[in-house]
C-alpha cells in the first residue's frame, strides 16, 4: 500500500479540517527551535573560541625578562628575541612594547609613574608552529644562555585549563542540541497519533475510497511540515534576536575571550538551516508515525 | 440532466472521466463469470459468536441483487466483507477473480477503487462539501482536478443536488445526505456497487429515482448489490435476484425467493 504515489492534488488542502496553528504543536515546536538555536549558537561560538585558544596553545610562548635594571632588562630582551629568531623553527619574534604592557597592567595598579615605581618584566612573544617539546626545550635553553634572567612561559600552561572548559561546554552545546532534537521528534510523534486519533473517521472513509497509506499519510505530512515550519520560523526568528543582542552586550564588554566566541558567517549559515532541519525531521518522524499506524488498519 | 428529468439514460460522467478510470476485469474473473464467490465463509467479531457462519454463494457479473433479512441478520457484516473492511475468520473470498482473504494489504486500494458504497450512516466528511465529498473517490483515483468539475457537477444534478454543492453534510437533510453518499458512491462508475439500506432515509418518490440510478448503473454492467428492508424496493426491479440472511446464514425458510443466489457449484 506504500507503493502508491497518487495525490489528492488541491484536495490535500481541504481534506483535514483543522487549519495551521490548530493545537500546541506549532508553539511547542517553536519553543524547541528556540533552545535548539541557541544551544546550537553556543556550540558554535564556543567552537570558535576553543580553535583560536588551540592556536594560541599549539604555537605560542611568552619570555618574560625579570630584570630590576631596566637598561639590563632591556638588553637581555632584546638578546632573548636574537636568539629566539636564530633558531630554525621558529616563526613570529616580537618584544611585547613598554606601553602595551602598562596598558595590560593599567586595570589592575593604575596609571601614571608605573615604570618608576614597580620593576615591571619585559616580554617576548615568540611562534612556535610546530608546538613540539624539542623545540620548546631548544628555544629555553637558547634564550635562557643569552638572557640569564629570562623565563620561558608556556601560555598552554595556563590555557589549557580554559580550553578543556571550553571544550566540555561545546560537547554539553551539542547534547542540548541532540536532547532538543529528540524531543521534537517525540512532540511530531505525539501530535501525529493525537492527528490520527481526531481524523479517525476521515482516514477509514479515505481508505475505503481506496486511497493508499501514503496518499494518507502525505496529508498529515503537509499539515505537520506547515506546523514544523511555523513553529521553527519563530523560535529562530525569537533566538536570532536574542543571539544579537547578546553579540552586542558582549562586543561592549571589550573581552578578547568573549569577542573569540562570535559567531562567525557559517555559523549562521549553519543556525538558518536549522529550521529548514527541523520541517525535514517533522515530515521524516510523522511519516514513519502515520504509515506504522496505518499498517496496523485494514 | 436535471434530476427532474428522470433517469432515462445514465449520466454522461460515466462515459467519460468517471467511465475511464477502471478496466473490466472480465479476464480476472473466474470461469463461471462470478465477481464475488463466498466458499464456507465465517465472521467472528474478538471471541464472540460467529456473526455469519457457512456463507457459500456467488455473485454474477453485471448482476442485481439484494440482499434482505431481519435486523441483525448480519446484512452489514456480509456487506462489509464485499467492500473490503473486514477479512472473513475463516472461509475463502474470491473477488473479481482473485483470493482477497490472503490477499496482501498493500493490494486492497486498487480493489477498493473498484466497488462503489453507500454506506448505512452515509459516511460522508463532515468538514467537506457536497462537491467534494462526491469528487473524493475520482481525487483518491487521481483524476486531475481539472477533469473534476463536470462529472461530479454532472452528479450532482443527477441525484437533484445541483444547488447545494457548496453545503456541507451537517447542513443537509438526511434524505441529502443519503443522495450525496449515492452519488460519490456512482461517480466512478465502480465495477461493484454495495448500498446499505440506500433508501432508509428518502421518500417513496425519491427512492424510486435513486433506484433508477442503480438500475442505470447496472445496466452499463455494474454488478450491484443492496441490502434493504423496504418490500416495495425489491419489486421494481424485476430481473434483481435475492439474498436472505437470518441469523448470520443464508436462509431461504419460505421458498419464495423469485431468484434464489446461485451457488458456485452450480
Amino acid at each position: 500500500m506504500r507503493g502508491n504515489s497518487r495525490r489528492f492534488g488541491a484536495a490535500e488542502r481541504v481534506l483535514l479540517p483543522e487549519g495551521r496553528m490548530a493545537g500546541p504543536m506549532p508553539w511547542v515546536i517553536a519553543i524547541m527551535m528556540f533552545l535548539t538555536v541557541l544551544a546550537a549558537a553556543a556550540g558554535l561560538g564556543l567552537g570558535g573560541a576553543a580553535a583560536r585558544l588551540g592556536d594560541q596553545i599549539g604555537g605560542r610562548v611568552t619570555v618574560q625578562v625579570v630584570e630590576a635594571n631596566p637598561t639590563a632588562r632591556a638588553a637581555q630582551a632584546e638578546a632573548a628575541a636574537a636568539a629566539a629568531r636564530r633558531l630554525p623553527g621558529v616563526g613570529a619574534v616580537r618584544i611585547v612594547p613598554e606601553r602595551e604592557i602598562y596598558a595590560l597592567l593599567e586595570p589592575w595598579i593604575g596609571a601614571g609613574g608605573l615604570e618608576s615605581d614597580v620593576p615591571v618584566p619585559a616580554l617576548v612573544d615568540v611562534d612556535l608552529p610546530s608546538g613540539d617539546r624539542a623545540q620548546l626545550d631548544r628555544l629555553r635553553a637558547a634564550v635562557v644562555a643569552a638572557a640569564p634572567s629570562a623565563r620561558v612561559d608556556e601560555n598552554a600552561q595556563w590555557l589549557a585549563p580554559l580550553a578543556r572548559l571550553i571544550g566540555a561546554l561545546r560537547w554539553l552545546a551539542v547534547g542540548l542540541v541532540l536532547l532538543m532534537v529528540g524531543a521534537t521528534a517525540a512532540t511530531v510523534v505525539l501530535a501525529a497519533r493525537a492527528a490520527l486519533d481526531t481524523h479517525r473517521e476521515t482516514i477509514e472513509i479515505l481508505h475505503l475510497m481506496g486511497a493508499t497509506d501514503v496518499q494518507v499519510a502525505r496529508l498529515f505530512q503537509r499539515r505537520i511540515a506547515l506546523d514544523a515550519l511555523f513553529g521553527g520560523l519563530v523560535g529562530f526568528i525569537v533566538a536570532g534576536v536574542v543571539l544579537i543582542l547578546l553579540g552586542r552586550q558582549a562586543a561592549a564588554l571589550g573581552s578578547d575571550l568573549l569577542g573569540s566566541a562570535a559567531l562567525a558567517p557559517t555559523a549562521w549559515g549553519v543556525l538558518v538551516a536549522l529550521p529548514v532541519f527541523g520541517v525535514a525531521l517533522a515530515m521524516l518522524v510523522a511519516r514513519i508515525t502515520i504509515l506504522r499506524a496505518l499498517g496496523r488498519m485494514l | 440532466m436535471p434530476f427532474s428529468a428522470g433517469f432515462t439514460h445514465a449520466p454522461t460522467a460515466w462515459h467519460g472521466v468517471a467511465g475511464g478510470l477502471f478496466l473490466r476485469a472480465g479476464s480476472e474473473l473466474s470461469a463461471s463469470g462470478s465477481i464475488v464467490q463466498f466458499e464456507n465463509v465465517g465472521l467472528r467479531y474478538g471471541t464472540g459468536a460467529e456473526t455469519l457462519s457457512d456463507l457459500t454463494f456467488a455473485l454474477r457479473e453485471g448482476g442485481f441483487y439484494f440482499l434482505t433479512g431481519p435486523s441483525g441478520a448480519g446484512k452489514t457484516s456480509l456487506l462489509k466483507l464485499l467492500y473490503l473492511a473486514q477479512r472473513p475468520s475463516r472461509g475463502l473470498i474470491r473477488l473479481f477473480g482473485e483470493d482477497i482473504v490472503t490477499m496482501p494489504r498493500a493490494r486492497l486500494p486498487g480493489f477498493r477503487r473498484r466497488i462503489g458504497v453507500v454506506f448505512q450512516d452515509f459516511r460522508l466528511v463532515p468538514h467537506l462539501s457536497a462537491y467534494d465529498n462526491v469528487a473524493l473517490p475520482l481525487r483518491v483515483a487521481g483524476v486531475a482536478e481539472s477533469d473534476l468539475h463536470n462529472p461530479v457537477s454532472e452528479m450532482l444534478a443527477w441525484v437533484g443536488l445541483a444547488d447545494r454543492a457548496s453545503a456541507r453534510p451537517a447542513t443537509l437533510s438526511g434524505g441529502e445526505q443519503q443522495r450525496v453518499a449515492i452519488a460519490r458512491a456512482v461517480i466512478g462508475r465502480p465495477e461493484l456497487l454495495v448500498a446499505d439500506e440506500p433508501t432508509g432515509n428518502v421518500d417513496p418518490e425519491m427512492a424510486k429515482r435513486l433506484l433508477h440510478l442503480f438500475d442505470s448503473l447496472n445496466k452499463l454492467g455494474t454488478t450491484v448489490i443492496i441490502a434493504t428492508h423496504d418490500l416495495h424496493l425489491l419489486s421494481r426491479i424485476q430481473r434483481a435476484e435475492m439474498l436472505r440472511l437470518d441469523r448470520g446464514q443464508l436462509a431461504d425458510p419460505t421458498g419464495a425467493l423469485r431468484h434464489p443466489p446461485q451457488r458456485p457449484e452450480a
